[in-house]
């Protein structure tokens, strides 16, 4: 099946997840070979993805971990976990 | 079985032994239980909440009800996923307790149908590694991820940025895994759509050789 860039933009997410079936990777391929706003597409998706991933980007707010631990000590003292 | 599976397998069972121990009395135990998931339980309530301050919170109380509803973990499930419902329930107890109408304009990009185009460039192939140690572009980066429809940001923070499987994703949010993959794909082209044009104008400075093409569709 000839893929129009629609198509392949559809199938972006699919692709990146390696989702997409034999024939339908086969196709996608065929058409980002030669289409460069779709390669260009696809390789910004992909960036974008890699830069959430990212522990820089979204990271904990400073002492998150010292302030989570001193509440945690106040209960851990004095409370058990519910009796189930 | 594979590298991965084992590691996973270990994990688990190492969780297991510290949450026995911890039922048993050795309460103290619950700090290392907790340590690896941290970032998980805060990056969920931010995905939900969007006040930083707030967001924290949510991850104390939900790390605290974890901690108190211990004994009702059955072990079926992984910790993790276990966890995040927690977490998801604290974020949507707290936002209808503070009875918030929160107006998201992007709201009519909710549904799951929809023309979409993405943006186009041809420069912007390469995640230049200084890129992350610049502020404006994890400014726009949060800027982007919290513009999104709820329904949208809270499958790609689960999948994209915790890095859980398209199941867990669906296992933790409670939708079907056709519905987590038709968001996900969404979301990651409006993420697309929104930010490259801005990256591209950040690094507009350094890099002179771009090239924009225009579309017949633009």
């Amino acid at each position: 099946m000839v893929l129009n860039c629609r198509h392949v933009w559809d199938r972006i997410s699919d692709y990146i997840d390696g989702t997409l079936d034999p024939a339908m990777l086969a196709d996608v391929e065929k058409h980002l070979a030669h289409c460069e706003i779709c390669s260009a597409v696809l390789d910004s998706t992909r960036n974008i993805i890699i830069l959430m991933a990212d522990d820089r980007v979204f990271e904990l707010p400073i002492d998150f971990s010292k302030r989570l631990h001193a509440r945690l000590d106040l209960v851990l003292a004095t409370e058990s976990p519910e009796s189930v | 079985m594979t590298t991965m599976q084992a590691a996973t397998e270990r994990q688990q069972e190492h969780e297991a032994r510290l949450i026995t121990a911890i039922l048993s009395g050795d309460r103290e135990k619950f700090h290392e239980l907790i340590r690896p998931y941290e970032r998980q339980v805060y990056l969920t309530a931010l995905s939900l909440i969007k006040n930083e301050t707030e967001a924290e919170d949510v991850a104390q109380e939900a790390i605290l009800r974890a901690y108190r509803k211990l004994g009702s973990f059955r072990g079926d499930a992984k910790f993790s996923t276990w966890l995040i419902a927690i977490t998801l329930n604290e974020a949507r107890t707290r936002l209808r307790d503070n009875k918030r109408a929160i107006f998201d304009s992007l709201d009519n990009h909710d549904s799951e149908e929809g023309d979409y185009t993405p943006a186009a460039l041809t420069d912007w192939r390469e995640v230049p590694s200084e890129a992350l140690e610049r502020q404006e572009i994890r400014e726009l980066m949060h800027k982007a991820v919290a513009e999104l429809p709820d329904s949208f940001r809270q499958v790609v923070v689960l999948r994209d940025m915790e890095e859980l499987s398209v199941n867990e994703t669906a296992e933790a949010l409670g939708i079907s895994i056709s519905l987590v993959k038709v968001r996900l794909h969404r979301a990651r082209l409006l993420l697309q759509k929104r930010l490259v044009p801005l990256l591209r104008m950040e690094w507009k400075g350094k890099k002179k050789n771009g090239m924009l093409r225009r579309l017949p569709w633009f």
